[in-house]
């Protein structure tokens, strides 16, 4: 870990690390995005990666949120009721 | 002074999960401060995992009085104690082999340790670590790249000064688990909203 330590200063010396290897690693996250790989393009840029990742990140932090607030609301009502308590453990 | 001990707790009863979880494993590499290359990914997309992480989630839920009681606390304040324990058990899931996972992990400890000190219960900036809530100051001396570069290390918990390809392989765990709880907590939303329905219409029926 130390190594990567002294690795991770400012990205000016983007030297150390080879250009292939970022191409390579920009391309597995292409995969992930799914916005990227429903367009079945291998042109995409490493910014245009980047920025479709940052969103895509954003979009599920997101959903998480909205789905956060949902189960809070409906955990509330569930929890009056241990007969519906009992049917979620079950089918879980 | 409860939720560090729930947290080990879940450590523990993962530990005799990890003989299951390694038949899936494809890499068969169980290095936990190895090279990032080695965290197998595709765990993630396991239906097992899904399951093993929704009752997880929904017992600490329960647990935690401050996602289940309505009278102590309003509305906003109780998705965001989801979002938590959501997230902590998502990091528990992980199984301290990501950087991201032992971030919201350390996160939360740190955080208990503040709140018994400041007996402050909203701190909005801190309450969850959630990065969406804090902007980017970007500085347009950077290349656009590194800007880039810069965001998505705030977004993903830990990694600010992390490598580049470091930095990459976390994300795309981080990602792979994001896409996961998605899944669990829409399956569970699903499954309460159906177990509720139901009972609200014997309720009227009956009145």
């Amino acid at each position: 870990m130390s190594s990567r330590r002294s690795r991770s200063r400012q990205q000016s010396g983007v030297s150390r690390i080879s250009d292939d290897q970022i191409a390579d690693l920009v391309s597995k996250l292409q995969q992930l995005i799914p916005e990227i790989r429903n367009r079945r393009s291998d042109k995409v840029s490493a910014s245009k990666v980047l920025q479709e990742t940052c969103n895509y990140i954003r979009n599920l932090h997101r959903e998480v949120d909205d789905l956060s607030d949902r189960l809070a609301e409906l955990l509330a009502n569930t929890d009056s009721d241990s007969a519906q308590a009992a049917i979620i453990r079950s089918l879980l | 002074m409860a939720s560090p001990s729930i947290s080990n707790s879940e450590a523990n009863s993962n530990r005799p999960r990890d003989s299951k979880r390694k038949k899936r494993r494809k890499t068969g590499a169980d290095a936990p401060t190895g090279p990032a290359t080695n965290i197998d990914r595709s765990r993630w997309k396991t239906e097992s995992e899904q399951q093993v992480y929704s009752s997880k989630l929904v017992d600490a839920l329960r647990r935690r009085p401050a996602a289940a009681s309505p009278e102590s606390f309003p509305v906003p304040v109780r998705g965001r104690a989801v979002r938590e324990t959501a997230d902590q058990v998502l990091a528990v899931a992980a199984k301290g082999r990501t950087r991201w996972s032992r971030a919201i992990l350390t996160s939360r400890l740190r955080l208990m340790n503040n709140l018994s000190r400041n007996h402050k219960k909203h701190r909005k900036v801190r309450f969850t670590g959630d990065i969406r809530s804090r902007k980017p100051a970007v500085r347009k001396t950077l290349p656009p790249l590194q800007r880039k570069v810069r965001v998505l290390g705030r977004l993903v918990p830990g990694c600010r000064k992390l490598s580049f390809p470091n930095l990459l392989e976390e994300a795309t765990d981080y990602i792979a688990a994001l896409e996961m709880q998605v899944r669990a907590m829409t399956a569970l939303t699903g499954l309460l909203t159906g177990a509720a329905a139901p009972f609200d219409r014997l309720g009227s029926g009956l009145s």
